[in-house]
Protein backbone atom coordinates (compact mmCIF):
# COMPACT_ATOMS: atom_id res chain seq x y z
CA UNK A 1 0.00 0.00 0.00
CA UNK A 2 2.83 2.21 0.48
CA UNK A 3 3.96 2.17 -2.78
CA UNK A 4 0.65 2.97 -4.02
CA UNK A 5 0.21 6.20 -1.72
CA UNK A 6 3.58 7.00 -3.00
CA UNK A 7 2.76 6.56 -6.98
CA UNK A 8 0.16 8.57 -6.66
CA UNK A 9 1.88 11.51 -4.39
CA UNK A 10 4.03 11.39 -7.09
CA UNK A 11 1.02 11.17 -9.87
CA UNK A 12 -0.87 14.20 -8.28
CA UNK A 13 1.70 17.05 -9.38
CA UNK A 14 2.93 15.51 -11.95
CA UNK A 15 -0.38 15.80 -13.48
CA UNK A 16 -0.85 19.68 -12.44
CA UNK A 17 2.48 20.47 -13.75
CA UNK A 18 2.02 18.76 -17.32
CA UNK A 19 -1.23 20.46 -17.36
CA UNK A 20 1.07 23.90 -18.26
CA UNK A 21 1.59 22.79 -21.91
CA UNK A 22 -1.01 21.55 -23.64
CA UNK A 23 -2.92 24.27 -21.69
CA UNK A 24 -0.65 26.91 -23.75
CA UNK A 25 -0.86 24.88 -26.54
CA UNK A 26 -4.92 25.51 -26.42
CA UNK A 27 -5.33 28.60 -24.93
CA UNK A 28 -2.53 29.31 -27.91
CA UNK A 29 -4.97 28.13 -30.56
CA UNK A 30 -7.77 29.65 -28.90
CA UNK A 31 -6.28 32.57 -29.66
CA UNK A 32 -5.17 31.43 -33.03
CA UNK A 33 -8.92 31.22 -33.70
CA UNK A 34 -9.28 34.76 -33.02
CA UNK A 35 -11.25 33.91 -29.27
CA UNK A 36 -10.79 35.51 -26.13
CA UNK A 37 -8.80 33.44 -23.56
CA UNK A 38 -11.41 32.65 -21.37
CA UNK A 39 -9.14 30.57 -18.92
CA UNK A 40 -11.54 27.52 -19.73
CA UNK A 41 -9.66 24.32 -19.31
CA UNK A 42 -9.94 21.67 -22.71
CA UNK A 43 -10.37 18.21 -20.19
CA UNK A 44 -10.80 16.25 -23.50
CA UNK A 45 -7.99 17.99 -25.32
CA UNK A 46 -5.86 17.37 -22.40
CA UNK A 47 -6.87 13.63 -21.91
CA UNK A 48 -6.18 12.82 -25.76
CA UNK A 49 -3.05 14.71 -25.57
CA UNK A 50 -1.96 12.65 -22.43
CA UNK A 51 -2.92 9.25 -24.15
CA UNK A 52 -1.69 10.13 -27.47
CA UNK A 53 2.03 9.03 -28.61
CA UNK A 54 4.55 11.99 -28.75
CA UNK A 55 7.84 12.54 -30.89
CA UNK A 56 9.84 13.85 -27.89
CA UNK A 57 9.06 13.12 -23.81
CA UNK A 58 8.01 15.87 -21.90
CA UNK A 59 9.48 15.50 -18.23
CA UNK A 60 7.63 18.95 -16.22
CA UNK A 61 6.95 21.94 -17.17
CA UNK A 62 9.22 22.85 -20.08
CA UNK A 63 11.40 19.88 -19.99
CA UNK A 64 11.11 17.52 -22.39
CA UNK A 65 13.78 15.13 -24.20
CA UNK A 66 14.02 15.08 -27.19
CA UNK A 67 13.24 12.04 -29.79
CA UNK A 68 14.89 10.88 -33.13
CA UNK A 69 12.07 11.94 -35.86
CA UNK A 70 13.04 9.36 -38.49
CA UNK A 71 10.89 10.14 -41.58
CA UNK A 72 10.72 8.18 -45.21
CA UNK A 73 9.48 10.58 -48.25
CA UNK A 74 9.77 9.74 -51.44
CA UNK A 75 12.81 11.52 -51.67
CA UNK A 76 14.48 8.92 -48.72
CA UNK A 77 14.87 8.42 -45.71
CA UNK A 78 15.70 11.57 -43.40
CA UNK A 79 16.47 11.63 -39.07
CA UNK A 80 16.60 14.80 -37.20
CA UNK A 81 15.80 15.58 -33.64
CA UNK A 82 12.50 16.63 -32.41
CA UNK A 83 13.31 19.55 -30.83
CA UNK A 84 13.69 20.72 -34.44
CA UNK A 85 10.23 20.40 -34.75
CA UNK A 86 9.01 23.17 -31.52
CA UNK A 87 10.53 26.29 -30.44
CA UNK A 88 11.48 27.01 -26.80
CA UNK A 89 8.06 27.60 -26.03
CA UNK A 90 6.87 23.73 -27.15
CA UNK A 91 5.14 25.29 -29.85
CA UNK A 92 5.23 23.24 -33.26
CA UNK A 93 7.24 25.22 -35.81
CA UNK A 94 8.20 24.33 -39.37
CA UNK A 95 11.49 22.26 -39.79
CA UNK A 96 12.82 22.55 -43.16
CA UNK A 97 14.45 19.13 -44.06
CA UNK A 98 13.86 17.48 -47.93
CA UNK A 99 10.21 19.16 -47.41
CA UNK A 100 8.87 21.57 -44.63
CA UNK A 101 7.62 19.70 -41.79
CA UNK A 102 5.12 20.60 -39.16
CA UNK A 103 3.97 19.20 -36.20
CA UNK A 104 -0.04 19.40 -36.47
CA UNK A 105 -2.25 17.28 -33.85
CA UNK A 106 0.95 15.20 -33.00
CA UNK A 107 1.37 13.88 -36.52
CA UNK A 108 4.20 15.22 -38.92
CA UNK A 109 2.95 16.96 -41.88
CA UNK A 110 4.20 18.84 -44.80
CA UNK A 111 3.08 21.94 -45.24
CA UNK A 112 2.39 24.39 -48.15
CA UNK A 113 4.42 27.45 -48.40
CA UNK A 114 1.11 29.66 -47.53
CA UNK A 115 0.85 27.88 -43.90
CA UNK A 116 -1.84 24.92 -45.14
CA UNK A 117 -0.96 21.30 -44.63
CA UNK A 118 0.02 19.66 -48.12
CA UNK A 119 -2.28 16.74 -47.97
CA UNK A 120 -1.27 14.90 -51.19
CA UNK A 121 2.59 15.18 -49.85
CA UNK A 122 1.68 14.06 -46.35
CA UNK A 123 0.05 10.84 -46.97
CA UNK A 124 3.26 9.93 -48.19
CA UNK A 125 5.35 10.62 -45.14
CA UNK A 126 6.15 7.25 -43.39
CA UNK A 127 6.95 8.13 -39.96
CA UNK A 128 9.30 5.39 -38.28
CA UNK A 129 10.37 7.85 -35.40
CA UNK A 130 11.77 6.94 -32.11
CA UNK A 131 8.72 8.61 -30.62
CA UNK A 132 7.25 8.18 -27.04
CA UNK A 133 5.91 5.12 -27.04
CA UNK A 134 8.85 3.59 -29.11
CA UNK A 135 11.19 4.65 -26.23
CA UNK A 136 9.19 3.64 -23.64
CA UNK A 137 8.87 -0.28 -25.29
CA UNK A 138 12.73 -0.04 -25.34
CA UNK A 139 13.44 0.21 -22.12
CA UNK A 140 10.49 -2.59 -21.36
CA UNK A 141 12.08 -5.01 -23.64
CA UNK A 142 15.87 -4.19 -21.48
CA UNK A 143 13.82 -4.14 -18.33
CA UNK A 144 12.22 -7.36 -19.40
CA UNK A 145 16.01 -9.04 -20.82
CA UNK A 146 17.47 -7.55 -17.91
CA UNK A 147 15.25 -9.32 -15.49
CA UNK A 148 15.09 -12.72 -16.84
CA UNK A 149 18.14 -13.37 -17.97
CA UNK A 150 19.02 -12.23 -14.47
CA UNK A 151 16.60 -14.99 -12.91
CA UNK A 152 17.79 -17.27 -15.58
CA UNK A 153 21.32 -16.88 -14.53
CA UNK A 154 19.92 -17.75 -10.85
CA UNK A 155 18.59 -20.89 -11.49
CA UNK A 156 21.53 -22.37 -13.74
CA UNK A 157 23.93 -20.74 -10.55
CA UNK A 158 21.65 -22.00 -7.55
CA UNK A 159 20.83 -25.05 -9.22
CA UNK A 160 17.74 -26.27 -8.67
CA UNK A 161 18.24 -28.09 -5.79
CA UNK A 162 17.72 -24.86 -3.47
CA UNK A 163 14.48 -22.87 -3.03
CA UNK A 164 14.24 -19.92 -5.37
CA UNK A 165 15.38 -16.39 -3.56
CA UNK A 166 14.85 -13.02 -4.29
CA UNK A 167 13.48 -11.74 -7.67
CA UNK A 168 13.34 -15.65 -8.71
CA UNK A 169 10.84 -15.93 -5.75
CA UNK A 170 8.46 -13.17 -7.31
CA UNK A 171 9.14 -14.36 -10.65
CA UNK A 172 8.40 -17.99 -10.44
CA UNK A 173 4.80 -18.31 -9.21
CA UNK A 174 3.78 -15.95 -12.19
CA UNK A 175 5.49 -18.12 -14.82
CA UNK A 176 4.41 -21.47 -13.13
CA UNK A 177 0.91 -19.50 -12.66
CA UNK A 178 0.91 -18.72 -16.63
CA UNK A 179 2.05 -22.43 -17.81
CA UNK A 180 -0.93 -23.99 -15.51
CA UNK A 181 -3.82 -21.15 -16.22
CA UNK A 182 -2.76 -20.57 -19.65
CA UNK A 183 -0.59 -23.02 -21.52
CA UNK A 184 -1.79 -26.71 -20.14
CA UNK A 185 -5.41 -25.99 -20.12
CA UNK A 186 -5.59 -24.80 -23.90
CA UNK A 187 -2.18 -27.03 -25.24
CA UNK A 188 -2.44 -29.95 -23.34
CA UNK A 189 0.85 -31.70 -24.05
CA UNK A 190 1.99 -28.58 -27.01
CA UNK A 191 1.80 -26.62 -24.04
CA UNK A 192 6.00 -26.64 -23.89
CA UNK A 193 6.21 -25.50 -27.49
CA UNK A 194 4.16 -22.04 -27.17
CA UNK A 195 5.19 -21.38 -23.52
CA UNK A 196 8.31 -19.24 -24.40
CA UNK A 197 5.48 -17.20 -26.89
CA UNK A 198 2.94 -17.04 -24.03
CA UNK A 199 5.24 -16.06 -21.45
CA UNK A 200 6.99 -13.47 -23.54
CA UNK A 201 3.70 -11.59 -24.64
CA UNK A 202 1.81 -11.92 -21.15
CA UNK A 203 4.99 -10.36 -19.35
CA UNK A 204 5.91 -7.65 -22.06
CA UNK A 205 2.21 -6.14 -21.55
CA UNK A 206 2.11 -6.19 -18.05
CA UNK A 207 5.18 -4.74 -17.68
CA UNK A 208 3.87 -2.28 -20.18
CA UNK A 209 0.38 -1.48 -18.14
CA UNK A 210 2.27 -1.10 -15.26
CA UNK A 211 5.09 1.54 -17.13
CA UNK A 212 1.75 2.98 -18.25
CA UNK A 213 0.63 3.24 -14.94
CA UNK A 214 3.97 5.11 -14.03
CA UNK A 215 3.42 8.58 -14.40
CA UNK A 216 7.21 9.90 -13.63
CA UNK A 217 10.12 9.28 -16.30
CA UNK A 218 10.56 6.15 -17.05
CA UNK A 219 6.81 5.11 -17.50
CA UNK A 220 3.72 6.90 -18.76
CA UNK A 221 3.64 6.53 -22.07
CA UNK A 222 0.39 4.93 -22.96
CA UNK A 223 1.99 1.90 -24.78
CA UNK A 224 -0.15 -1.32 -24.46
CA UNK A 225 -3.30 1.42 -24.44
CA UNK A 226 -2.07 2.32 -28.57
CA UNK A 227 -3.86 0.45 -30.70
CA UNK A 228 -0.93 -0.03 -33.20
CA UNK A 229 0.93 -1.85 -29.86
CA UNK A 230 -1.94 -3.87 -29.30
CA UNK A 231 -2.76 -5.06 -33.10
CA UNK A 232 1.08 -5.97 -33.67
CA UNK A 233 0.70 -8.21 -30.89
CA UNK A 234 -2.61 -9.72 -32.06
CA UNK A 235 -1.22 -10.16 -35.18
CA UNK A 236 1.52 -12.59 -34.10
CA UNK A 237 -1.00 -14.13 -32.49
CA UNK A 238 -2.55 -14.96 -35.66
CA UNK A 239 0.01 -15.89 -37.50
CA UNK A 240 1.03 -18.23 -35.36
CA UNK A 241 -2.36 -19.30 -35.17
CA UNK A 242 -2.93 -19.85 -38.49
CA UNK A 243 0.64 -21.17 -39.23
CA UNK A 244 0.38 -23.86 -36.61
CA UNK A 245 -3.92 -24.36 -37.96
CA UNK A 246 -3.48 -28.25 -38.49
CA UNK A 247 -5.89 -30.02 -41.02
CA UNK A 248 -9.25 -29.93 -38.42
CA UNK A 249 -8.71 -26.46 -37.99
CA UNK A 250 -9.20 -25.40 -41.89
CA UNK A 251 -11.40 -28.06 -42.28
CA UNK A 252 -14.00 -26.48 -39.58
CA UNK A 253 -13.80 -22.77 -41.59
CA UNK A 254 -14.06 -24.12 -44.87
CA UNK A 255 -16.54 -27.56 -44.74
CA UNK A 256 -17.65 -27.68 -41.12
CA UNK A 257 -18.00 -31.46 -40.53
CA UNK A 258 -21.46 -33.11 -39.42
CA UNK A 259 -23.62 -30.57 -40.89
CA UNK A 260 -25.66 -30.39 -44.07
CA UNK A 261 -24.37 -28.94 -47.06
CA UNK A 262 -26.17 -25.62 -46.69
CA UNK A 263 -25.63 -25.23 -43.48
CA UNK A 264 -21.77 -25.85 -44.67
CA UNK A 265 -21.68 -23.31 -47.11
CA UNK A 266 -23.60 -20.92 -44.69
CA UNK A 267 -21.45 -20.92 -42.15
CA UNK A 268 -18.07 -20.73 -44.42
CA UNK A 269 -18.07 -16.91 -44.65
CA UNK A 270 -18.90 -16.79 -40.48
CA UNK A 271 -16.15 -18.76 -40.31
CA UNK A 272 -13.79 -17.25 -42.27
CA UNK A 273 -14.78 -13.83 -40.35
CA UNK A 274 -13.89 -15.28 -36.94
CA UNK A 275 -10.22 -16.29 -38.35
CA UNK A 276 -9.87 -11.92 -38.67
CA UNK A 277 -12.59 -11.43 -35.42
CA UNK A 278 -10.56 -13.27 -33.28
CA UNK A 279 -6.92 -10.66 -33.52
CA UNK A 280 -9.51 -7.90 -33.76
CA UNK A 281 -11.21 -8.55 -30.42
CA UNK A 282 -7.74 -8.98 -28.95
CA UNK A 283 -6.37 -5.89 -30.15
CA UNK A 284 -9.44 -3.81 -29.36
CA UNK A 285 -9.74 -5.78 -26.19
CA UNK A 286 -6.30 -4.02 -24.80
CA UNK A 287 -6.33 -0.90 -26.62
CA UNK A 288 -9.72 -0.17 -25.02
CA UNK A 289 -9.47 -1.19 -21.57
CA UNK A 290 -5.82 0.46 -21.06
CA UNK A 291 -6.64 3.84 -22.79
CA UNK A 292 -9.87 3.76 -20.56
CA UNK A 293 -8.25 3.04 -17.33
CA UNK A 294 -5.86 6.07 -18.62
CA UNK A 295 -8.71 8.29 -19.41
CA UNK A 296 -10.61 7.72 -16.16
CA UNK A 297 -7.59 8.57 -13.86
CA UNK A 298 -6.72 11.86 -15.81
CA UNK A 299 -10.99 12.81 -15.76
CA UNK A 300 -10.37 12.51 -12.20
CA UNK A 301 -7.61 14.35 -11.80
CA UNK A 302 -8.88 16.99 -14.34
CA UNK A 303 -11.90 17.19 -12.04
CA UNK A 304 -9.24 19.82 -9.93
CA UNK A 305 -8.99 21.78 -12.63
CA UNK A 306 -12.74 21.94 -13.87
CA UNK A 307 -13.77 22.86 -10.67
CA UNK A 308 -11.10 25.41 -10.53
CA UNK A 309 -10.32 24.59 -6.67
CA UNK A 310 -7.92 22.71 -4.86
CA UNK A 311 -10.78 21.66 -2.68
CA UNK A 312 -11.91 19.30 -5.67
CA UNK A 313 -8.54 17.45 -4.74
CA UNK A 314 -10.17 16.09 -1.81
CA UNK A 315 -12.57 14.15 -3.49
CA UNK A 316 -10.48 13.52 -6.75
CA UNK A 317 -7.14 12.27 -5.48
CA UNK A 318 -8.71 9.48 -3.39
CA UNK A 319 -10.46 8.30 -6.76
CA UNK A 320 -7.60 8.86 -8.50
CA UNK A 321 -5.74 6.57 -5.83
CA UNK A 322 -8.88 4.01 -6.04
CA UNK A 323 -8.92 3.57 -9.91
CA UNK A 324 -5.12 4.10 -10.14
CA UNK A 325 -5.22 0.96 -7.74
CA UNK A 326 -7.96 -0.94 -10.28
CA UNK A 327 -5.45 0.03 -13.07
CA UNK A 328 -2.77 -1.87 -11.30
CA UNK A 329 -5.31 -5.19 -11.37
CA UNK A 330 -6.41 -4.49 -14.45
CA UNK A 331 -2.95 -4.41 -15.97
CA UNK A 332 -2.30 -7.74 -15.06
CA UNK A 333 -5.80 -9.31 -16.17
CA UNK A 334 -5.72 -7.98 -19.46
CA UNK A 335 -1.86 -9.33 -19.79
CA UNK A 336 -3.33 -12.51 -18.85
CA UNK A 337 -6.23 -12.56 -20.74
CA UNK A 338 -4.26 -11.60 -24.06
CA UNK A 339 -1.77 -14.30 -23.64
CA UNK A 340 -5.32 -17.02 -22.41
CA UNK A 341 -7.13 -16.36 -25.19
CA UNK A 342 -4.40 -16.49 -27.85
CA UNK A 343 -3.15 -19.90 -25.77
CA UNK A 344 -7.28 -20.41 -26.59
CA UNK A 345 -7.15 -19.29 -30.21
CA UNK A 346 -3.76 -21.41 -31.14
CA UNK A 347 -5.22 -24.44 -29.06
CA UNK A 348 -8.59 -24.70 -31.14
CA UNK A 349 -6.39 -24.54 -34.41
CA UNK A 350 -3.85 -27.60 -33.17
CA UNK A 351 -7.07 -29.72 -31.80
CA UNK A 352 -6.41 -32.58 -33.49
CA UNK A 353 -10.20 -33.47 -34.23
CA UNK A 354 -11.77 -36.95 -33.94
CA UNK A 355 -14.80 -37.05 -36.85
CA UNK A 356 -17.01 -39.59 -34.98
CA UNK A 357 -17.05 -36.82 -31.74
CA UNK A 358 -18.41 -34.57 -34.10
CA UNK A 359 -21.18 -36.65 -35.73
CA UNK A 360 -23.87 -36.20 -32.71
CA UNK B 1 -15.18 7.67 -42.03
CA UNK B 2 -15.16 6.86 -37.43
CA UNK B 3 -11.43 5.67 -38.14
CA UNK B 4 -10.31 9.17 -40.25
CA UNK B 5 -12.00 11.16 -37.23
CA UNK B 6 -10.03 9.96 -34.43
CA UNK B 7 -6.84 9.40 -34.44
CA UNK B 8 -6.67 7.24 -31.29
CA UNK B 9 -8.14 4.17 -33.41
CA UNK B 10 -5.74 4.17 -36.23
CA UNK B 11 -2.76 1.95 -36.08
CA UNK B 12 0.46 4.15 -36.63
CA UNK B 13 2.68 1.92 -39.18
CA UNK B 14 5.55 3.24 -37.66
CA UNK B 15 4.93 1.95 -34.23
CA UNK B 16 3.82 -1.13 -35.46
CA UNK B 17 6.81 -1.69 -37.15
CA UNK B 18 8.94 -0.64 -33.75
CA UNK B 19 6.87 -3.09 -31.84
CA UNK B 20 7.37 -6.24 -34.18
CA UNK B 21 10.74 -5.74 -34.07
CA UNK B 22 10.85 -5.04 -30.16
CA UNK B 23 8.75 -7.80 -29.49
CA UNK B 24 10.95 -10.24 -31.73
CA UNK B 25 14.07 -9.18 -30.12
CA UNK B 26 12.67 -9.97 -27.02
CA UNK B 27 10.85 -13.54 -28.16
CA UNK B 28 14.22 -14.21 -29.31
CA UNK B 29 16.45 -13.16 -26.80
CA UNK B 30 14.04 -14.38 -24.17
CA UNK B 31 13.47 -17.80 -25.70
CA UNK B 32 17.07 -18.78 -26.52
CA UNK B 33 18.42 -17.01 -22.84
CA UNK B 34 15.36 -16.83 -20.58
CA UNK B 35 12.69 -18.99 -20.76
CA UNK B 36 14.68 -22.13 -21.86
CA UNK B 37 16.50 -22.34 -18.69
CA UNK B 38 13.78 -21.24 -16.18
CA UNK B 39 11.40 -23.71 -17.92
CA UNK B 40 13.94 -26.12 -17.42
CA UNK B 41 15.04 -25.60 -14.57
CA UNK B 42 11.20 -25.28 -13.26
CA UNK B 43 10.49 -28.77 -14.68
CA UNK B 44 13.66 -30.29 -13.11
CA UNK B 45 12.75 -28.54 -9.35
CA UNK B 46 9.44 -30.23 -10.12
CA UNK B 47 10.82 -33.47 -11.33
CA UNK B 48 12.60 -33.44 -8.13
CA UNK B 49 10.01 -32.97 -5.88
CA UNK B 50 8.24 -35.24 -6.93
CA UNK B 51 10.80 -37.85 -6.87
CA UNK B 52 11.74 -37.13 -3.16
CA UNK B 53 7.69 -37.39 -2.05
CA UNK B 54 7.55 -40.45 -3.99
CA UNK B 55 10.67 -41.51 -2.07
CA UNK B 56 9.65 -40.51 1.12
CA UNK B 57 6.71 -42.46 0.79
CA UNK B 58 8.23 -45.50 0.10
CA UNK B 59 10.87 -45.05 2.98
CA UNK B 60 8.01 -44.77 5.16
CA UNK B 61 6.28 -47.79 3.52
CA UNK B 62 9.61 -49.80 4.14
CA UNK B 63 9.72 -47.89 7.56
CA UNK B 64 6.39 -49.23 8.67
CA UNK B 65 7.47 -53.00 6.64
CA UNK B 66 10.43 -53.06 8.60
CA UNK B 67 8.69 -52.17 11.77
CA UNK B 68 5.57 -54.80 11.41
CA UNK B 69 8.83 -57.29 10.63
CA UNK B 70 10.50 -56.20 14.04
CA UNK B 71 7.37 -56.70 15.68
CA UNK B 72 7.02 -60.25 14.24
CA UNK B 73 10.81 -61.17 14.98
CA UNK B 74 10.26 -60.45 18.42
CA UNK B 75 6.92 -62.15 19.26
CA UNK B 76 8.78 -65.08 17.52
CA UNK B 77 11.39 -64.39 19.49
CA UNK B 78 9.33 -64.40 23.02
CA UNK B 79 7.41 -67.67 21.92
CA UNK B 80 10.88 -69.33 21.32
CA UNK B 81 11.93 -68.29 24.89
CA UNK B 82 8.48 -69.49 26.40
CA UNK B 83 9.50 -72.71 24.65
CA UNK B 84 13.06 -73.00 25.69
CA UNK B 85 11.90 -71.96 29.45
CA UNK B 86 9.18 -75.07 28.92
CA UNK B 87 11.69 -77.33 27.49
CA UNK B 88 14.12 -76.95 30.48
CA UNK B 89 11.31 -77.01 33.00
CA UNK B 90 10.27 -80.27 31.16
CA UNK B 91 13.78 -81.61 31.06
CA UNK B 92 14.28 -80.70 35.15
CA UNK B 93 11.18 -82.50 36.56
CA UNK B 94 11.81 -85.51 34.33
CA UNK B 95 15.56 -85.24 35.85
CA UNK B 96 14.36 -85.31 39.51
CA UNK B 97 12.09 -87.79 38.66
CA UNK B 98 14.61 -90.15 36.92
CA UNK B 99 17.01 -89.57 40.16
CA UNK B 100 14.35 -90.42 42.38
CA UNK B 101 13.34 -93.74 40.50
CA UNK B 102 16.77 -94.55 40.62
CA UNK B 103 17.51 -94.17 44.36
CA UNK B 104 14.33 -96.47 44.71
CA UNK B 105 15.14 -98.83 42.77
CA UNK B 106 18.91 -98.80 44.98
CA UNK B 107 17.54 -98.45 47.98
CA UNK B 108 15.20 -101.41 47.51
CA UNK B 109 18.36 -103.33 45.91
CA UNK B 110 20.18 -102.53 49.05
CA UNK B 111 17.27 -103.42 51.50
CA UNK B 112 16.68 -106.66 49.71
CA UNK B 113 20.45 -107.56 49.91
CA UNK B 114 20.60 -106.67 53.41
CA UNK B 115 17.65 -108.92 54.29
CA UNK B 116 19.69 -111.82 52.38
CA UNK B 117 22.50 -111.53 54.43
CA UNK B 118 21.29 -110.92 56.54
CA UNK B 119 18.79 -114.06 56.69
CA UNK B 120 21.92 -115.98 55.55
CA UNK B 121 23.63 -114.78 58.67
CA UNK B 122 21.21 -115.76 60.59
CA UNK B 123 20.80 -119.58 58.68
CA UNK B 124 24.38 -119.95 59.31
CA UNK B 125 24.02 -119.12 63.21
CA UNK B 126 21.45 -121.51 63.47
CA UNK B 127 23.28 -124.56 61.80
CA UNK B 128 25.66 -123.37 64.10
CA UNK B 129 23.29 -123.52 67.18
CA UNK B 130 22.43 -126.68 66.32
CA UNK B 131 25.72 -128.16 65.34
CA UNK B 132 26.90 -126.42 68.84
CA UNK B 133 23.81 -127.93 70.78
CA UNK B 134 23.92 -131.46 69.28
CA UNK B 135 27.65 -131.64 70.05
CA UNK B 136 26.15 -130.56 74.03
CA UNK B 137 24.08 -133.09 73.94
CA UNK B 138 26.40 -135.66 72.38
CA UNK B 139 28.69 -134.62 75.58
CA UNK B 140 26.06 -135.09 77.73
CA UNK B 141 24.65 -138.02 76.38
CA UNK B 142 28.30 -139.74 76.70
CA UNK B 143 28.69 -138.59 80.52
CA UNK B 144 25.34 -139.78 81.67
CA UNK B 145 26.27 -142.83 79.51
CA UNK B 146 29.20 -143.58 81.19
CA UNK B 147 27.76 -142.99 84.34
CA UNK B 148 25.13 -145.37 84.29
CA UNK B 149 26.67 -148.30 82.65
CA UNK B 150 28.19 -148.44 85.69
CA UNK B 151 24.50 -149.94 87.37
CA UNK B 152 23.48 -152.77 84.93
CA UNK B 153 20.29 -152.67 86.29
CA UNK B 154 19.89 -149.34 86.53
CA UNK B 155 20.99 -148.99 82.68
CA UNK B 156 18.60 -151.21 81.46
CA UNK B 157 15.58 -149.66 83.06
CA UNK B 158 16.63 -146.51 81.78
CA UNK B 159 17.35 -148.02 78.16
CA UNK B 160 13.50 -148.83 78.29
CA UNK B 161 12.56 -145.71 79.65
CA UNK B 162 14.20 -143.87 76.55
CA UNK B 163 12.93 -146.26 74.71
CA UNK B 164 9.50 -145.67 75.87
CA UNK B 165 9.70 -142.09 75.29
CA UNK B 166 10.66 -142.43 71.62
CA UNK B 167 8.35 -144.07 70.86
CA UNK B 168 6.26 -141.04 72.51
CA UNK B 169 7.77 -138.96 69.68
Amino acid sequence: MVAVFSICIYFYPNISFSQDAPENENNEQHQNAGHEDTGDFDVAGTILDHIRDHHSWHLWGHTSIPLPVIIKTDKGFEAFSSSKLSDEHHQPVIYNGNYPYKLVEGKIKIMNTDGSVDKEASAKVFDLSITKNVVSMFISVFVLIIIFLGVAKAYTKRGVTSAPSGFQSFIEPVIIFIRDEVGKPYLGHHAPKYMPYLLTIFFFIWINNLLGLVPIFPGGANLSGNIAFTFTLALFTFVIVNVSGKKGYWKHIFWMPGLPVGMKIFLMPIELLGVFIKPISLTIRLFANITAGHILVLSLVSLIFIFKAVAASAMAVPFTVFISVIELLVGFIQAFIFAMLSALYIGMAIEEHHEEDLII
Amino acid sequence: MLLEINPLVLPDPGLMIWSALAFLILLFVLGKFGWKPIMKAIHEREQGINDSLATAEKVRAEMAQLKSDNEILLAQAREERAQILKEAKDIKDKMINDAKEQAKDAATKIMADTQLAIENQKMAAIVDLKNQVGNMIIEVSEKVLRRELANKTQQESYIKQLTDEIKLN
